[in-house]
């Protein structure tokens, strides 16, 4: 770990201020993903800004009827909120299915958002990742790549975003809210929030330097029955080979994000519009433009099959 | 002179069972779950204010280290020392290493340490070593088994055969009737121990202690010893708790080496642990397989000829995975051979995990066996039973010392409900495709020559001393159980220190003779404490009888506690073994039956039920036991499920290194399991007339889940581990 500077910080716009002031800053929340990158120098930021003393842990309903989750519920609570429960399980399923439970009550909704992949050459600082050290190569490209993903990847990375969260917030439309170095406001959908890699796989998301997440907004509810199914190769505890968080109306129609399978959520709103006549139709639209790897071409079967199976449960 | 096994045990003291064979807790459970238990990276207690190192692996899988710049890791806060093998002086290699533990010029694998970095604090230890600049001049190297199968060569293995042969394999396997002929393959494991490798070292003039976690204490101090190029008496090796090995901590590895150098260059005591993405590609592994199994049986179900042949790789100078072991004993057949050929890899090391040779063997062997009964349209349980032997295929005058495993089938068969196995694929439970799966558990069980010494002291308590090590399995408390048992004391009054090369030498853990061994050891010393405590009261120590805390014979009485009033009593003997194991063949026995679903859209694999019945001689503890076996079983679970030490082919390592990447069974991955020990002695054995569990319990557990899995599904995996995407095409829900 290199050596850096300390600093806990009370409100947004001190926050903000303060990573406008220090160039190698980065904000810290739970540290659950942040710590561990840190100690093997895949993050070097040289200023810690701690914002765990932000007022932005609360759940408020919203005029429009929504939901506004502070950038710092920490996942448990956000799962076992009622109105979370009650109006967007999908959420609540999704953030159950990830990590602990002791990972689950340090982690927040910001951090959660911005954690970083898990290929296991962006771990390893002795080989080289387009992501870790710009410009220096992609090991996973002709390496292993079997948890990597098979959409929306490029030549220069074909990492995946490997939070459940953002997942089911791409299919619930989720906005997040940000504030600027220089304290203005913005809001940013989340379908635009996380980038692709194009041939800069280190930028992930939409965010500037120094812009600090305040919250994420839900829209109203949208009814419908809520399933997430998450497959991986052990029961728990492990990062999804492909997850699936779904939106089932009565009417048959809905909404899919998929997990696992590319440097974002995916989801592909026309896609959707394929559901009624089942899984196969939908993946054939999401994965139109796949460009898998040998070691991972199974996903795009797995989700289909997911997906199918998925459908089956809503529908049932 | 030690006490010497070599005719069969007759009736002995242990026989009155009044403690062995109780399933007492651990004596040293409290010390764990309070955290008091001295673990090697912790030990507060033994010396002031340790340095500490942080070790540098290699970044490269094979070539040569041009040059180091150091400027900066020395010129960084806290930094006391930085040893390469520029620096470190003349080293040794172990006469179990391999490659050098202290790597340099050469490189032989990916993260070989090239250097530890020495500071103050451990944060600052790890960034020095973090700007620890190596310019390297790679070359090219072979990592890929499949793609150097064919130069691959028969090895020298010492005392083991690499070929046998018996009958003509090949003439009786094309004249038979029904063939079975497929190639199974296994990947690189990792032990995966939670406590990763630690090492605490002090030097006090020209000698050196060592606190660390290792399974194997004299292997450590003489590999210590030649690696520092210092005397053997010169060090001293300390290891009372061992936070899980598998194998893993069988050898001196870098850790404890380098804590050593790092201590004589700064001239203060240092530790290190091996951080956890260095315990994959530093230390030791279990070796990939390819394996060939032929099967040639009549039609009603004799097995006439059988064949196993293995390849897999290692560094120069390693061995080969001996997967063809139980294949030579388990099944009758007149006609036989195996073959093992080894390649060179330019991977880190190979060398034994748990059950090494059976666990990878039996995970091919077993399904062969599962395939071949289906073919022949026989029942496996009943297959396996058609074909038990009582004696040494090869060798037909060799019987087994004891073999039981039919009953174990018979058994089990009955506990598991096995009669209402279904049709492949015939089984529906919502979601869940539904089969069951059975697979012979077998391992050989060593002996090993093993010491222990003996305190009696005034307050009557008893003090066993013996370098043996409690890796996580329960020594601590059998052999408390053996020395209560001797001395006609209860457990409490037993004191028992273990891990510490100044203690007599044991059998140390390893290849599932530790509990027979070790225990026979301490046996053997109390013998001879019972000689002393009788002659010095005058009983005649042949009908001596030791019970409720005296000792009793010939009209006389006295307590043991009165008996060494004065001074404490001080045994020492070590047992060793004739060729019982030579004469008879003996082995450990089981069946394991595992119900498991497979997800009929996703094709994941989920394991309901396992049992597994084993006939391992005395069981010594049953609750210490049984521990091993759910234990061992679980590890199967991972072998058959997850378990994969993957090989990025072009680079030469392995890619996911750490307990994210490398995945073992969780929890929600283990249902109820369920353990059944047959009531037997194996008077062969020892004098405990026991024998090991702890490796018997992995054995075959992976094919069974394989074999249930093809119940289930109709889809027959010959690849571990047998993950959801070899099966998903077959999976015949969630297409539309
Ligand atoms: C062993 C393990 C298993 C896991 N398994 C899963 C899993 O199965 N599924 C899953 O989804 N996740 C999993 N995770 C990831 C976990 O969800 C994330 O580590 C966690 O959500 C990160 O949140 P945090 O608050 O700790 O973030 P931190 O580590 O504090 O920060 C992460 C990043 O977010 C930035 N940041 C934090 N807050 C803000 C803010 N308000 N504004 C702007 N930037 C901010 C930080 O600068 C940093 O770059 C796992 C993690 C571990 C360690
Ligand atoms: S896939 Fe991306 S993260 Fe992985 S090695 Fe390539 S560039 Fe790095």
């Amino acid at each position: 770990m290199k050596a850096f500077t300390y600093e806990r910080v009370a409100t947004p716009a001190e926050a903000a201020a303060a990573a406008a002031k220090n160039d190698g800053a980065k904000f810290i929340a739970g540290g659950t993903n942040l710590l561990d990158l840190m100690k093997l120098e895949i993050e070097t930021p040289t200023h810690l800004i701690d914002v765990n003393r932000l007022a932005l842990d609360k759940i408020e309903a919203t005029p429009e009827g929504g939901l506004r989750i502070g950038a710092l519920v920490r996942n448990t609570d956000l799962a076992a909120h009622e109105g979370v429960r009650r109006d967007y399980a999908l959420l609540a399923r999704a953030l159950l299915a990830g990590a602990s439970g002791q990972l689950r009550n340090r982690a927040t909704t910001a951090g959660n958002l911005l954690q970083r992949t898990r290929c296991p050459y962006f771990y390893d600082t002795a080989q080289p990742c387009n992501k870790r050290t710009p410009g220096s190569g992609c090991s996973a490209i002709g390496g292993f790549s079997r948890q990597l993903a098979v959409v929306g990847v490029s030549d220069a990375c074909i990492a995946t975003h490997p939070s459940d969260m953002a997942v089911a917030m791409r299919a619930l439309d989720a906005v997040v809210e940000t504030v600027k170095p220089g304290g203005e406001a913005r809001t940013i959908s989340i379908a635009d929030f996380h980038r692709l890699p194009g041939n800069t796989p280190h930028v992930e998301t939409a965010l500037e330097k120094g812009e600090l997440i305040a919250a994420v907004t839900l829209p109203p509810p949208v009814g419908g029955k809520h399933v997430y199914r998450k497959v991986r190769d052990r029961a728990s505890y492990a990062f999804a080979l492909v997850s699936v968080a779904a939106i089932v109306q009565p009417d048959g129609s809905g909404r899919v994000a998929v997990g696992g399978v590319a440097p974002k959520p995916w989801r592909i709103e026309g896609a959707e519009a394929d559901m009624r006549r089942g899984a196969k139709a939908v993946t054939d639209g999401l994965f139109a433009d796949a460009r898998p790897t040998h070691d991972n071409e199974f996903k795009r079967t797995l989700a289909q099959r997911t997906l199918g199976s998925v459908l089956t449960e809503a529908r049932g | 002179m030690p006490m010497k096994f070599d005719t069969p045990a007759t009736t002995n003291p242990i026989d009155q069972l009044k403690v062995v064979g109780k399933p007492y807790d651990r004596i040293d459970g409290p010390l764990k779950v309070c955290g008091r238990a001295p673990y090697a990276y912790e030990r507060h207690d033994v010396v002031e204010n340790p340095a500490i190192g942080y070790v540098v692996g290699a970044g490269i899988a094979k070539g040569r280290i041009n040059s180091f710049d150091l400027a900066a890791a020395k010129a960084a806060p806290g930094v006391l020392a930085i040893v390469t093998h520029e620096s470190a002086g003349k080293l040794g290699i172990g006469k179990r290493n391999i490659a050098k533990l202290l790597g340099g010029p050469e490189i032989d694998h990916y993260h070989q340490a090239v250097a530890v970095v020495v500071a103050e604090t451990f944060e600052q230890a790890r960034a020095a070593a973090n700007l620890v600049r190596v310019d390297y001049a790679p070359s090219k190297g072979a990592f890929d088994l499949h793609a150097s199968k064919d130069g691959a060569v028969k090895p020298n293995m010492g005392e083991d055969e690499p070929d046998s042969a018996t009958g003509d394999f090949s003439a009786a396997y094309e004249a038979a009737p029904v063939k079975l002929d497929e190639t199974y393959t296994t990947p690189d494991q990792a032990h995966a121990m939670m406590e990763p490798h630690a090492s605490l070292a002090a030097w006090d003039g020209d000698k050196v202690t060592v606190w660390t976690s290792n399974q194997m204490i004299d292997w450590a101090a003489s590999d210590l010893a030649k690696t520092l190029d210092i005397g053997k008496e010169k060090v001293r090796i300390v290891s009372p708790f061992v936070g899980g090995g598998f194998g893993g901590k069988l050898f001196l590895r870098a850790d404890a080496a380098l804590a050593a150098l790092g201590a004589k260059a700064c001239g203060r005591p240092v530790k290190v642990a091996l951080p956890r993405p260095l315990v994959f590609n530093n230390t030791t592994h279990r070796p990939a397989t390819i394996q060939r199994v032929r099967i040639g049986a009549t039609r009603d179900g004799k097995i006439l000829a059988i064949a196993h042949e293995t390849w897999s790789g290692n560094l120069p100078k390693g061995r080969p995975e001996n997967a063809i072991n139980q294949t030579r004993l388990l099944y009758a057949g007149e006609h036989r051979m195996t073959a093992t050929r080894l390649a060179t890899l330019d991977l880190p090391e190979g060398n034994a995990m748990r059950a090494p040779g059976e666990a990878p063997g039996m995970m091919a062997l077993e399904i062969a066996m599962d395939e071949a009964a289906e073919k022949l349209g026989i029942d496996p349980v009943e297959f396996r039973i058609l074909n038990d032997t009582q004696v040494d295929p090869e060798k037909p005058e060799r019987r087994f010392s004891q073999r039981r495993l039919t009953e174990c089938f018979r058994i089990g068969a009955e506990k598991f409900g096995w009669s209402a196995r279904p049709q492949v694929g015939a089984w529906r439970d919502g979601r869940w495709l539904v089969g069951l799966g059975v697979a012979t558990a077998f391992r050989d069980n060593k002996v090993m020559t093993s010491g222990a010494r003996m305190r009696l002291s005034a307050n009557g308590r008893v003090a066993v001393e013996t370098d043996m090590t409690d890796i996580g399995t329960g020594s601590y408390t059998i052999i408390a159980q053996t020395a209560a048992e001797m001395m006609g004391l209860p457990l409490e009054r037993v004191d028992v220190r273990l891990g510490d090369s100044s203690f007599p030498v044991s059998a140390g853990s390893g290849g599932q003779w530790g509990a027979n061994s070790a225990t026979s050891g301490v046996y053997a010393a109390c013998v001879k404490l019972r000689e002393a405590v009788a002659r010095q009261v005058g009983i005649d120590p042949a009908t001596a009888e030791f019970a409720d805390g005296e000792v009793r014979g010939g009209g006389k009485s006295a307590s043991l506690a009165g008996v060494a009033k004065t001074q404490d009593i001080v045994v020492e003997d070590a047992i060793e073994f004739g060729d019982l194991d030579k004469t008879f063949q003996q082995s450990t026995f089981g069946a394991h039956f595992v119900e498991v679903g497979v997800d009929a859209a996703t094709a994941e694999t989920r394991i309901r039920r396992m049992l597994a019945v084993c006939a391992a001689g005395r069981i010594l503890n049953p609750k210490s036991a049984r521990s091993q076996v759910i234990g061992a079983m679980t590890m199967g679970a991972g072998a058959a499920l997850m378990e994969d030490l993957v090989v990025d082919k072009e680079r030469g390592f392995f890619v996911n290194h750490d307990l994210a990447g490398y995945e073992v069974p969780v929890h929600a991955d283990i249902p109820h399991q369920e353990v059944v020990f047959l009531d037997e002695t194996d008077p062969y054995s020892s004098p405990m007339k026991a024998k090991g569990v702890g490796e018997l319990g992995i054995c075959g557990v992976a094919a069974a889940i394989a074999n249930a899995i093809y119940n289930a599904t109709g889809v027959r995996v010959r690849d571990y581990p047998i993950t959801l995407d070899k099966l998903l095409d077959a999976m015949p829900e969630g297409r539309a």
